[in-house]
């Protein structure tokens, strides 16, 4: 290789790759716990710092923002419909009026990205889904509750034992403010026991139907009964 | 073996770097600048928000990282990319001065082919891209390991990816600051006087021997 040079010198570069490779493998092993260390101190630093930079570290804490399609249009109280049909006795279309006029609940749990990260006592208002069903009148044959949303790519689906859990909403707040645009607003699902892939955001459609429809990112491998702490190789503490 | 301080006559060029080695480095940059930029599309808020299409770009990220260590592999066949390795990665007496003058901002720096902050930046580069390269597996393929080997993988692929982007930032820095050294990496050839100045101690092999300016201004 170095055939014409008599003093050959160290080798300082290949022990600064070796070195990299030690630091990374470091890294991995003490990573669980350093980035709770990092998170506990960038997650109140980035609480206060005005310029919002702190929140662009990883491991500061927060919400990611993730979409599968191009940039979505917003919808307004004034174009918003969800629609309910499928298996059911009486297919109905409701504004966002039409939601605000019925049941509110509100409940608080721990968000868990299947990513990894996890946003502490995080409240959610709306209507039950299973309220919303009630009103439809599930028929004979329907098992399950398929979800399609405006963003004209994202779905999700739900058992329809899991869709009439006490905490599974439709919501119209979140952090006790309307669900913004970038949150999935102005309507989205929370489905709180389980990883937040299943919490569609930008909801237009539910749609019962006799067996189970994969969503968007289960046909790519994530589980269906995504349980946070009992699916996807996780074994994150219960949100709920 | 002349070098190129040894030279009287100014005019001349010499081949910094062959074609085979300008073709590495052309794929590298452009598959490292997809892995950034896929990154940030994917890490960034506002760009995520501007952006989305989440699957198209995790896709793109995974194989244009998975790619970027070919086009050196495929260019170790390269006598001329191979030497240039070694160089790069023997550190010479004068090379610990040159860091030392570069630390005390002082200009009378000695270098070979490559300085000291060049053949620091190889090294490190290359380890950060296998780290990035591991990690990234590890977070490709979740069922390689267990939860905490991802969860470990993820935290030094998030943290190294900025100081990968840090470093980038001054490589192109330094570059901009350079217009003869861009030149010898976009066509092979820089100034004799450059190479004198820049890299007094580069002992040129005899393919990089020296070619006149005439014929050298080949841009």
């Amino acid at each position: 290789m170095n055939d014409n040079a008599p003093p050959r010198g160290t080798p300082v570069g290949r022990r600064v790759l070796l070195g990299m490779l030690g630091l990374g493998a470091a890294g991995v092993a003490a990573g669980p716990v350093l980035s709770q260390a990092v998170n506990s101190v960038l997650s109140g630093i980035a609480a206060k710092d005005p310029t919002g930079l702190t929140a662009l570290l990883p491991d500061s804490g927060g919400f990611e923002y993730y979409s599968v399609t191009g940039p979505v249009s917003a919808k307004s109280a004034a174009d918003y419909r969800l629609t309910v049909d499928g298996l059911v006795d009486r297919p109905a279309s409701y504004t966002l009026a039409d939601l605000q006029a019925m049941p509110q609940v509100r409940i608080v749990h721990d968000v868990q990205c299947v990513t990894g990260w996890r946003v502490p006592k995080t409240p959610f208002e709306g209507v039950r889904l299973a309220d919303l069903l009630e009103a439809a009148g599930v028929r004979q044959g329907g098992s399950a509750v398929h979800f399609t949303c405006f963003d004209g790519s994202y779905t999700e689906s739900l058992t329809l034992d899991q869709a009439r859990r006490d905490d599974v909403l439709v919501a119209l707040k979140m952090q006790d403010k309307p669900v913004t645009h970038d949150h999935g607003g102005p309507v989205r699902l929370y489905v709180a026991p389980m990883y937040f892939y299943k919490s569609a955001k930008w909801l237009s459609g539910i749609s019962v139907t006799p067996a189970v429809e994969s969503g968007y990112w289960e046909n790519y491998g994530y589980d269906v009964d995504a349980w946070v702490g009992k699916s996807n190789g996780r074994d994150d503490a219960p949100t709920s | 073996m002349p070098r190129p301080a040894d030279a009287a006559t100014a005019g001349t060029r010499l081949l910094r770097f062959t074609r085979a080695e300008r073709w590495v480095h052309r794929c590298t940059a452009t598959l490292m600048m997809v892995c950034i930029v896929t990154a940030a599309c994917l890490y960034l808020p506002q760009l995520a928000e501007l952006v989305g299409r989440r699957r198209l770009l995790v896709v793109v990220h995974e194989w244009s990282g998975l790619l970027l260590p070919v086009p050196l592999l495929l260019g170790l066949a390269s006598r001329a990319l191979r030497r240039d390795l070694g160089r790069l990665n023997r550190f010479l007496p004068y090379d610990r001065a040159w860091l030392k003058a570069a630390l005390r901002r002082s200009f009378r720096r000695r270098a070979g082919k490559f300085n000291a902050g060049q053949k620091l930046f190889a090294g490190w580069i290359a380890g950060a891209v296998l780290v990035m390269l591991g990690t990234g597996l590890l977070m490709w393929f979740t069922h390689l390991a267990p939860l905490v080997w991802r969860t470990g993988a993820t935290f030094v692929h998030d943290w190294l990816a900025l100081a990968i982007g840090i470093v980038i930032a001054g490589h192109l820095y330094m570059a901009l600051g350079d217009p003869e050294a861009r030149r010898g990496m976009r066509t092979g050839w820089v100034d004799r006087l450059w190479a004198v100045r820049e890299h007094p101690e580069w002992e040129a092999t005899e393919e990089e021997g020296e070619q006149p300016q005439v014929q050298g201004s080949n841009r």
